[in-house]
């Protein structure tokens, strides 16, 4: 009973452990494991080296995935951070009725994407969407038609994304900028240093750890966005707009391939952890130093 | 008219710009679930309904066929509910009782372990979909509610545990062994110290674990049965329907139901909803 009493806590903590201990780090062992192993529709667990990761790397369509990861990622997280901070420095301007409009910035970030994705495909489609509605104004050569076009439908994703998250890059960078130090502002405003030299030289500078977080909250997103795909291109035209997420899925749950779902998983996986360890590890630093 | 007002009114324009581009789905949404097919087909994308129907939300709350399922997205916005709300409610509460565990009875080892949580956090879910198929699979629970709600209560518990842990934290110590010296107990400390003063917290754990849960596709697609899909995957079979004539207005129809209990919480209680997202990525 008294142990009991001491150890309230730890018995508190238990079952979270064991949880987490199987259902996160067992699992990712466990599909490591079938990664490494010849597994089609039901897994086998006789290793088998590392013909999976041959075959994965072997394959133009997880070729055109990473290839896509790294376009949709890389103009994602780029594009929100601009349109991220633009917005934010210019509602930091004494702006009226900044509320309502960082109401109206942020509101994306409260759907799902899979509803995200069904009204972008339906203002892109070339029929009666955008493209229509514009050449309907006169412009009748207006042309805007990504969304069945191989080579540009990514791009759609890109937008539908952009849409989606840059409102949320917003609000975290406008939190930044009220959080720096008045004082200095003003300070600097007194010496007449010009407002966008305030913002390129002080305040900018020590936002560094908002344009960290928003980086690894949007990269997070990039490598988990499964869900717009599906919804807004169903990764096609054919395989166009395959994602590692897609493609993983594919294999798990339509072709019976869970020697190829288990390698891909685990390189999103490793991708994830080349950019969230070194976050992580600065993060929980400095309080073990307390 | 001086540069400077010129400036100003260019700064209002661009902002402007932008709410319509932040809007301008939203309204298409609106518009198109309200026009009939034929006005769809003969007007343009961007023009406000001539003639108002809601007969394209009749069908899709009631009658818009999923796959070969016709029953609109009621069915399943029913179980969104019946897997979001005891999800949310247990998530919530094990969040809570370990984030106070976390912030105040430190022990060795716990910051390694707070450390795993918090890694577990950041997995891309792809990396454990196939073994908790499996998993789900023998404990009975493949395809059904329960089996989904378990699966959010799991991948949730790093989040939660993350909110409370740096709200509790903020609690200086000397109040709970001001507590335990007067004989106070665990549970008693948490029950009338720190459950009192959560609210604030405990809202923003609602919100975001609501919104996830809500929102979520990957895990209802992965997990659930034929009677037992969420309102984001029947929106999707909707939407990719191929029997029939498409109905433009019906899937937008959808995609607003499917859309406005996360809106509403987000119009309700944005203020909360911002402190779950900035919560998650910046140092508590």
């Amino acid at each position: 009973m008294e142990w009991l009493e001491r150890n309230v806590p730890k018995v508190v903590l238990a079952p979270s452990f064991v949880a987490i201990l199987v259902f996160v780090y067992g699992f990712i062992a466990w599909t490591a494991w079938i990664s490494f192993t010849r597994s089609r529709l039901m897994p086998r667990y006789e290793l088998d080296g590392v013909t999976q990761y041959q075959r994965l790397f072997d394959a133009p369509r997880w070729d055109v995935a990473m290839n896509n990861l790294f376009i949709f990622g890389g103009l994602f997280i780029v594009i929100s951070m601009v349109i991220g901070l633009t917005l934010a420095i210019f509602l930091d301007q004494k702006i009226r009725a900044e509320g309502v409009l960082r109401t109206i910035y942020l509101y994306p970030m409260a759907l799902s994407l899979i509803v995200t994705g069904t009204a972008w495909k339906w203002i892109l489609n070339p029929g009666l969407g955008i493209q229509q509605a514009i050449r309907g104004w006169g412009f009748e050569n207006f042309t805007f038609d990504w969304l069945i076009k191989p080579e540009m439908a990514i791009y759609t994703v890109v937008l539908a994304a952009v849409w989606q998250a840059s409102g949320f890059v917003m609000a975290l960078f406008l939190a930044g900028l009220r959080s720096v130090d008045t004082e200095i502002i003003r300070a600097a405003q007194v010496d007449g240093i010009p407002t966008h030299r305030i913002y390129s030289a002080i305040i900018i500078p020590t936002m560094a750890p908002i344009f960290l977080s928003a980086f690894i909250v949007l990269a997070h997103l990039a490598i988990k966005a499964f869900d717009l795909v599906i919804a807004l291109t169903g990764g096609g035209p054919g395989y166009a707009t395959d994602l590692p997420a897609t493609y993983m899925y594919a294999m798990a749950f339509s072709r019976g391939d869970l020697g190829q779902a288990a390698s891909s998983a685990m390189i999103m996986m490793m991708v994830i952890f080349a950019i969230v360890v070194p976050y992580l590890y600065s993060e929980l630093r400095p309080r073990h130093d307390k | 008219m001086t540069s400077k007002t010129v400036l100003r009114w260019g700064l209002y324009g661009i902002l402007i710009l932008f709410a319509l581009f932040y809007l301008m789905p939203l309204f298409v949404m609106l518009t198109t679930s309200l026009k009939s097919l034929e006005e769809i087909r003969t007007g343009s994308l961007l023009a406000l309904p001539r003639e108002i129907t809601f007969a394209p939300w009749a069908e899709a709350w009631s009658t818009a066929c999923a796959g070969t399922q016709c029953e609109g997205l009621r069915p399943f916005f029913w179980n969104s509910v019946l897997m979001a709300v005891p999800a949310v409610m247990i998530s919530t509460i094990i969040g809570a009782l370990n984030g106070y565990v976390f912030a105040q009875w430190r022990f060795r080892g716990a910051n390694l372990f707070f450390a795993a949580i918090l890694f577990g956090c950041f997995i891309p879910f792809q990396v454990v979909l196939l073994p908790m198929a499996q998993m789900l699979g023998l404990m009975g629970l493949a395809g059904t509610i329960p089996g989904l709600i378990f699966v959010h209560v799991i991948y949730g518990l790093g989040f939660t545990t993350l909110f409370f842990r740096n709200y509790y934290v903020t609690i200086p110590q000397e109040l709970v062994r001001a507590a335990k010296v007067d004989g106070a107990g665990f549970f008693r400390i948490f029950w009338s110290i720190f459950l009192p003063i959560s609210l604030p917290i405990i809202t923003v754990s609602v919100i975001w674990q609501f919104t996830q849960i809500w929102n979520d596709f990957l895990f209802g697609v992965s997990f659930s049965g034929a009677g037992s899909q969420p309102v984001t995957v029947a929106l999707n079979n909707i939407v990719n329907s191929t029997t029939g004539v498409k109905a433009y207005n019906v899937d937008m129809a959808a995609a607003i139901i499917a859309a406005l209990p996360t809106l509403l919480v987000y119009v309700v209680a944005g203020k909360y909803f911002i402190r779950g997202l900035t919560a998650g990525s910046v140092k508590g």
